[in-house]
């Protein structure tokens, strides 16, 4: 297949480890990859804020180069859900509603495109170490990602995974709700980090960078030993 | 234009623009707790379909008091099924021995006369009125009651016939007195018996009633007997 | 910003720094999750359950006009008296009319949250009626002179030993650590209250409108007692609470009791249909039936979230909420807290003043996920923050948010962009922590990452 990746900005700043691994491991299974290098942004925190005019303004330019991909696949639930499920909330009753339609029905958060496209769900990774799952929101709750990543990880050697208590719950990040209510999202992130260390596991794993970003910067911040890692980095270790 | 009218009227013009119908938001995505398809029958929906998504309440006598038994353990509620009425007023002998009954409420009723004449104590009979303060110093309420309920373990009482709205509850002990033939298997069951039996002349109040008082609301413990009563007995035959 | 909003960052500042609050919160919803668990396994299917339920309150409130004139017929034809309200004063001043016109004295009160939407108990008190309230958790919270904590659970924010601080400082009892001795001492105190109050007022869970009765449902059999002794009955209801026919309540009151506190049902629900009839025994001689818009249909005319109106106040929206057990119900500063009061109050209450509460979330949906009759609540605050901006934009706000979208969209000043950020780095980490910290909203607690020596799309281009 042709896969478009889309990077969303803080991936690309902060964590191009990531964009990296996905690279590797959608060439390994022998796709061709692509990226687009003037589309940096979704357009959701303009989007989440209420000021969906200037959105539009953003996600005009993403929709107008994904519009004809084949499959845009995307490191992050949150920019997945964006582009899958606000697309076409967002262009509604106007010309580019079909565009953002066909768009939607054509992108896949990462480990989905992995495992519900492709139907692949061993890539023949190794990872020794006792790991756990943090299921990010849009990802769990907007696109229905839950078993994916975990048959993923199911198939990684040496792999331990223990599932914590609050897997589900909110870490916190929610875009400009952690610069907005800090304190919130903070004691937020804290629950989570201690649900996650309850399980004994040495790495705090997601499918999305944003959560990741919020939940290291705690951890690092408070001196804690638990890591982070993206999905991807895992599934590319050998 | 009456408060009436005007409201009336507001909801009118903002119902002339149609809401979407619940489940065509579609949020949850694939593979996470999909709804069937709305299935937008409304009224006439057969019973079947809504049983299939209620919790079970059995579908024979026998299973109906199994359940019914296992729901009232959970509640605490004292539950004896006996084989006579002769029996069950033995029964009721012994709790009011047990707890040192000096004064008993009930009404007039044919189960409720005869279980009142076998206790043979003092008794306030509701019918007709009473003085509130004298239900207050009873120790039990005695009372028939529409029919009982095994998929919740409850029972339904009315202010007509079981002896008025305080009766079942302001007295600290409810002893209901039953008939096999009341337990019926669920809710909906339970609904369209209370309608066959008030549905011409509805009293003024219907109470399903479950297990004995309760509440959580101190760091959520279980207490019993937080205002209504603290013990419920059901004695069927 | 609104004073509702600087007073909701005040309070939860407070809250969140307070572990000790937190953790009781914590632990008293987590005892909820798991019995709510138990009880929704125990369906046959709860997603078909939902699903039902969702379709009957559709059915229920976009026939509104048609539902609401039947159930007042027919419990008009009972002798009850139904008041139509367009607003909280009017609703308050019939009921203080009802009241005087009674020569009442002493009012005993069962839970109703429109009440409280109503500022009802202050003006009767006002009035110089003695009001008191049954419901141990609102009786225990009207001591304290608060508002309840939760719309199911008033008391949840309290410890037994706070408790019974409390009932020694206003009741005179003796200390105890016991909650059974605990209940008992309200029990005893409310006793009197329900056999010499002139009035007793209740809210309803549900009004029912091919009989004409109202559905209460409770556990401790207040609301029962309110409605047995006193010679005058009182109940305030919200015109949403409809539903169809007398039948769904075999599909309500369990759905009601599992999401709203893990129970299979609770411990009365109960359904009044008139004052005392002819040849019953006790009953209140009068009865009032107070229908509240109050705003109402002002949600009812948003076709996008009328469906925020089938709610019926179960409260498990709010228990799921990862910001409710972070900050806690009085945070709120408003009576319907959690999700759904986020969603409604603006409505309610005004879209500038509370539109806070709908930004004050992560959007993760777990209340969507929790709610019995499928509100989509989380896409309601999204969509109750565009028409805040469409209401009254921020111009600041606006222009950043278009700078935002001019650098993104070109990608030599995006390039630019991230280079200074490289190169401004080693300086932005000497001003953390201090006044000149352009990101200390994320600092304060959290650090950021460190920006890569090579973005994804050098690499990318590089690779080329």
């Amino acid at each position: 297949m042709n896969v478009t990746l889309f990077i969303p900005c803080f991936v690309d700043t902060c964590f191009p480890q990531v964009g990296m691994h996905m690279v590797r491991i959608l060439e390994r299974l022998g796709h061709r990859v692509t990226c687009p290098e003037a589309v940096a942004c979704c357009g959701q925190p303009a989007f989440n804020s209420g000021y969906w005019d200037e959105a539009r303004i953003v996600a005009d330019k993403t929709l107008h180069h994904l519009r004809d991909a084949e499959a845009v696949v995307i490191a992050s639930g949150s920019c997945g859900a964006m582009l899958k499920v606000f697309y076409p909330q967002l262009y509604a009753g106007r010309p580019e509603e079909a565009a953002a339609q066909r768009l939607s029905e054509h992108t896949w958060e990462f480990s989905d495109f992995l495992v519900s496209k492709l139907g692949v769900t061993d890539l023949g990774a190794r990872f020794p170490g006792k790991v756990t799952f943090h299921d990010g929101c849009h990802g769990l709750r907007e696109l229905g990602i839950k078993s994916g990543p975990r048959k993923l990880l199911e198939k990684v050697r040496d792999l331990e995974l223990i599932e914590m208590g609050d897997a589900e719950t909110c870490c916190g990040f929610g875009g400009t709700f952690a610069a907005k209510f800090p304190m919130i999202s903070t004691a937020m992130g804290e629950v989570k980090c201690a649900s996650a260390a309850d399980t004994g596991a040495e790495y705090m794993v997601s499918n999305d960078s944003s959560c990741l970003m919020h939940l290291q910067g705690l951890l690092s911040r408070q001196g804690k030993p638990l890591k982070t890692l993206h999905l991807a980095q895992i599934l590319d270790s050998q | 234009m009456n408060a009436q009218e005007r409201i009336l009227a507001r909801i009118r013009e903002a119902l002339k623009v149609s809401a979407p119908k619940p489940g065509s938001h579609g949020h949850g995505g694939h593979g996470r707790d999909v709804a069937p398809a709305p299935v937008f029958a409304f009224q006439g929906r057969p019973v079947q379909v809504a049983r299939s998504w209620l919790p079970p309440g059995g579908s024979t006598p026998q299973e109906h008091l199994t359940r019914f038994a296992a729901a009232s353990a959970e509640l605490k509620t004292d539950f004896r099924c006996v084989e006579s009425e002769a029996e069950a007023h033995a029964q009721l002998r012994q709790i009011a021995d047990a707890e040192g009954w000096a004064r008993v409420a009930s009404h007039h009723s044919p189960l409720t006369d005869a279980a009142t004449t076998a206790l043979a104590r003092p008794t306030l009979f509701t019918d007709g009125g009473y003085v509130p303060d004298d239900l207050e110093v009873c120790d039990v309420g005695i009372t028939t009651c529409d029919v009982l309920v095994a998929q919740t373990g409850s029972l339904v009482v009315n202010s007509r016939t079981s002896g008025g709205r305080a009766l079942s509850v302001l007295p600290p002990h409810h002893v209901v007195l039953a008939r096999k033939d009341q337990l019926l298997g669920d809710l909906t069951d339970a609904f369209q018996r209370i309608e066959q039996l008030h549905g011409t002349h509805w009293p003024s109040m219907i109470s399903l009633v479950t297990g004995p008082s309760r509440t959580g609301d101190i760091e959520r413990i279980l207490v019993l007997g937080a205002h209504g009563p603290k013990k419920l007995t059901v004695l069927m035959w | 910003m609104s004073n509702a909003a600087q007073q909701f960052l005040e309070a939860a500042g407070t809250i969140t720094r307070n572990l000790r609050h937190r953790g009781l919160i914590q632990t008293a919803l987590r005892k909820y999750e798991v019995a709510r668990d138990r009880k929704k396994s125990a369906f046959n299917d709860w997603s078909a359950a939902r699903q039902s339920a969702a379709e009957t309150k559709w059915d229920a409130i976009n026939h509104l006009d048609t539902y609401l004139t039947e159930f007042t017929s027919k419990i008009e034809a009972r002798g009850t008296k139904v008041h139509w309200c367009p607003t909280g004063p009017e609703a308050r001043d019939t009921i203080r009319g009802i009241i005087k016109d009674a020569k009442a004295k002493c009012v005993v009160k069962s839970k109703a949250m429109t009440a409280e939407e109503i500022h009802l108990n202050e003006a009767l008190e006002k009035d110089g009626f003695e009001v008191v309230e049954s419901d141990l958790g609102e009786f225990i919270v009207q001591l304290r002179k608060e508002p309840p904590y939760h719309i199911v659970f008033p008391a949840m924010h309290l410890t037994r030993d706070e408790i019974s601080d409390l009932f020694e400082r206003e009741l005179g009892s003796a200390p105890t650590r016991e909650p059974e001795e605990l209940t008992m001492i309200a029990r005893r105190a409310l006793r009197k209250k329900y056999i010499q109050a002139d009035v007793g007022i209740t809210g309803a869970n549900f009004a029912i409108a091919e009989t004409g009765m109202v559905s209460i449902t409770e556990n401790e059999g207040n609301a029962r007692l309110t409605s047995a002794l006193p010679r005058i009955m009182v109940t305030l209801l919200g015109i949403e609470k409809i539903l169809p026919k007398l039948e769904d309540l075999a599909l309500f009151l369990p759905l009601l009791a599992t999401a709203g506190s893990g129970q299979t049902v609770t411990g009365y629900n109960t359904l009044y249909g008139g004052p005392r009839q002819p040849g019953e025994s006790d009953g209140p001689i009068e009865w009032h039936v107070v229908l509240l818009d109050n705003r109402r249909t002002e949600l009812l005319a948003d076709p996008e979230q009328r469906d925020a109106l089938h709610c019926i106040r179960c409260g498990a929206c709010l228990n799921v909420c990862p910001i409710f057990r972070n900050v806690g119900g009085h945070t709120y500063g408003t009576t319907y807290s959690g999700p759904v009061g986020s969603v409604i109050t603006p409505h309610l209450r005004g879209v500038q003043e509370w539109k806070h509460l709908s930004n004050a979330s992560s959007l993760c949906g777990a209340c969507t996920e929790a709610c019995p009759v499928k509100i989509d609540l989380h896409h309601h605050l999204l969509q109750n923050r565009r028409n805040a901006v469409g209401d009254s934009p921020s111009w600041i706000e606006r222009l950043a948010w278009r700078a935002h979208a001019f650098a993104v969209n070109t990608p030599a000043l995006y390039q630019f962009g991230q280079e200074v950020a490289r190169i401004v780095e080693p300086l932005r980490l000497r001003l953390q922590g201090t006044p000149l910290d352009p990101v200390k909203s994320w600092t304060r607690t959290r650090d950021l990452p460190p920006v890569a020596p090579e973005s994804f799309k050098e690499w990318w281009r590089n690779r080329r």
